[in-house]
């Protein structure tokens, strides 16, 4: 198999963690005698929560089956990994959707799980795993373990946002949400200013399910925290008047460039003509996957920053206090003048997640990418003081960079979840932030 | 339509079922492994097969092959499609020092499909139409010395292929070679390769699709290998034998 497939989404960091193929979801894990292994499914997590430096890397591609589909009432049992854009080519024309969806459809289902990935709905539908209704995991042990809200409740929280490192999960089942045709209805609103990002949102938590913006973190001085705030809900009518087609996949980045092609004149540019690209107000009927995944159209996007790769940051720091610390971070970016090609503002509802480890919680979140450059740690270094001032988390899923200390503020119950992870799986992420080393 | 597949759980039989389960198709799955087998059936019907019927066989069970294709098409109810994809890639190394080795690929990749084959053109000749659609290799297209068992096994079945085609014409019905050039599954796993000359699966199971639906007779897969192999089958013997290939 290809080595060249087993990096990380962000390119960085490298690893040389050595493939071991699964033959079906029936074997038990045929290990090696010595060394760590980790589940990787198809590499979009960021950072170093998919890779296993000096280890080995259990490639879930070959579980891509469909086990079963009930087509009345939406449950769907799928291998680990299936991806989810194999899944809504397969139940979106019979009238169901993924209950929530990350920026990308390219994730395989597993990856979803142990991430406890969230979307544009978090703040009425909470996490991918509040829609999860079994999985099975099979440890290095031989055991399998069915496990739900009801069966083996404790291994089925820690494994939902477990970072794949309780064993391997070998099938997930899940609970899909109806869906009347492909569209959604989605609103655009541009605003100036943070204040107006807060009142908006407000405004259309009720009654949209799902609300995002876009903010121009290049922006100083007035214009600090200017963006465009996205509002929708998927199309109720079973005839739509006007059905765009999905969007065409474009050629995308067929190599990695030699220099990164994100700059401060890119960035600035970029994000002044996103803000006058902006509307100040429209309504349109748009296809699932330009809602969704406009990324995803463009092929390789994350080749993009260059051979030494990107790195990306997402914190979340509650509601009370997010106004203020997000003027002070963004002010923190805008002087840092390092900027980032997409901000991306959401405030998060308070939907409990049934996962030990899982990221999300009610605050406000802010996602951003940087080059990976002597600057950007700083800068980071500086957001994380902030977001742990404030009580907040940052997401491991997108992280290749945050100290043991702030992952340990971050997630206090981490020394109770470690008591679930396999004895013989371990991730980069997971040894550099306990300060464990590889055997 | 009404498919047989052969060898059903490799990884590009895989791929070509999904596209005709998607239209609705019916299916009889042979292959060797029960729990891959039964991972297939399931997987099959979920994305829209009509209906999907089975048996674990081992392809050099030549005794079998005829209650094999009679369970088929009682199964199916006729026969339109029947792809042959079974298969090994011997390690060169060991084969050139080891007749029964070397036997067990030939029967492997050429004695067990010609096997199978005379009773299946007995049948589409007599029903006077259908195709049979046969995984075989560029690498039968020329001997080399990396990998010339594996290519005697599949050279001998390209030319096999091309005398049925020819026997079976005059029936209505079609018979297809199906050459493909490196492709990333567990077959060839070993070699770790990767590259712009390494294709994946879907691409080869979307060639395939294509070249039954066009009644080709054979087909390159990715379609530059025919460029690759009419270069490599135009060097001078005399030249070519000094060559490592």
């Amino acid at each position: 198999m290809a080595s060249g497939r087993f990096h990380s989404w962000g390119l960085n960091p490298k690893s040389n963690g050595k493939p071991l193929r699964l033959s079906s979801r029936f074997e038990p894990l045929d290990l090696p005698d010595n060394g760590l292994v980790l589940p990787f499914g198809n590499g979009r997590s960021y950072g170093d929560s998919c890779l296993n430096n000096d280890g080995y890397l259990l490639d879930t591609h070959s579980l891509d089956h469909f086990i079963a589909f009930d087509q009345d009432t939406g449950i769907l049992r799928v291998e680990a990994g299936v991806l989810l854009a194999d899944i809504l080519h397969l139940v979106v024309p019979r009238g169901w959707f993924l209950p929530v969806t990350p920026g990308t459809r390219f994730v395989t289902i597993a990856g979803a799980v142990a991430n406890d990935v969230h979307g544009k709905n978090h703040h009425q539908a909470g996490t991918f795993g509040c829609h999860v209704t079994a999985l099975e995991l099979l440890r290095s042990d031989g055991q399998r373990l069915h496990c739900s809200p009801d069966e083996n409740p404790e291994w089925f929280a820690a494994t939902i946002g477990g970072l794949g490192l309780t064993g391997l999960i070998t099938w997930v089942e899940l609970q899909l949400k109806p869906v009347m045709n492909p569209y959604l209805q989605e609103e655009t609103l541009r605003f100036s200013c943070l204040d107006e990002f807060f009142e908006l949102n407000k405004a259309s938590e009720e009654s949209y399910e799902h609300t995002v913006a876009w903010v121009d973190c290049m922006a100083r001085g007035s214009a600090l925290g200017r963006g465009a705030f996205y509002r929708a809900n998927h199309h109720g009518s079973s005839a739509p008047a006007h059905r765009p087609a999905a969007p065409r996949q474009m050629l995308g980045l067929p190599f990695v460039p030699p220099v990164s092609l994100v700059n401060r004149a890119s960035l600035r540019l970029f994000n002044e003509i996103y803000y006058r690209k902006q509307p100040l107000r429209r309504s349109r009927t748009v296809h699932y996957q330009s809602f969704f995944y406009p990324l995803d159209s463009i092929q390789h996007w994350n080749r993009m920053y260059g051979p030494r790769g990107f790195v990306q940051y997402q914190c979340v720091v509650p509601e009370a206090s997010g106004n203020e610390v997000f003027r002070e971070i963004l002010a923190a970016i805008s002087a840092s003048r390092q900027g980032s090609f997409m901000a991306v503002l959401k405030v998060f509802g308070a939907k409990q997640s049934p996962g030990l480890m899982s990221f999300p919680m009610p605050g406000v979140t802010l996602a951003l990418d940087f080059p990976n450059a002597p600057a950007t740690t700083e800068l980071l270094e500086r957001l994380d003081e902030l977001t742990r001032a404030a009580n907040g988390v940052v997401y491991p899923a997108k992280d290749s960079r945050m100290s043991a200390e702030s992952f340990q503020r971050y997630f206090p119950q981490w020394q109770d979840f470690s008591q679930f992870i396999d004895p013989r799986f371990s991730s980069g992420f997971w040894r550099r932030v306990t300060g464990e080393s590889a055997p | 339509m009404k498919v047989l597949i052969i060898g059903a759980t490799s990884a590009i039989a895989e791929s070509t079922a999904r596209i005709y389960a998607a239209r609705g198709d019916r299916f009889f799955l042979v292959a060797r492994n029960t729990l891959k087998l039964e991972a297939l059936a399931l997987d099959l019907q979920v994305r829209g097969a009509s209906w999907v019927g089975s048996m674990v066989m081992d392809a050099c069970d030549t005794d079998r092959h005829q209650d094999m294709l009679s369970a088929a098409i009682d199964g199916l109810d006729g026969l339109d499609l029947v792809l042959i994809a079974h298969g090994t890639l011997p390690d060169q190394d060991v084969v050139q020092k080891d007749y029964p080795a070397t036997l067990q690929v030939l029967e492997d990749n050429f004695l067990s499909v010609v096997s199978m084959l005379t009773g299946i053109a007995n049948v589409c000749e007599q029903q006077g139409h259908g195709t049979i659609a046969v995984i075989s290799s560029v690498a039968g297209d020329r001997g080399r010395q990396s990998n010339y068992v594996y290519g005697t096994a599949k050279g001998g079945l390209s030319v096999f292929l091309q005398g049925l085609r020819n026997r079976l014409a005059h029936a209505g019905v079609n018979v297809l070679t199906i050459k493909p050039g490196f492709v990333s599954t567990p077959m060839t796993a070993h070699l770790n390769g990767s590259g712009p000359l390494w294709a994946e699966p879907d691409d080869i199971a979307a060639g395939i699709v294509k070249a039954v639906e066009k009644n080709r007779n054979v087909v390159y897969l990715p379609a530059f290998w025919q460029l690759i192999m009419t270069v490599i089958c135009a060097v001078p013997e005399s030249i070519f034998k000094r060559l490592k290939l």
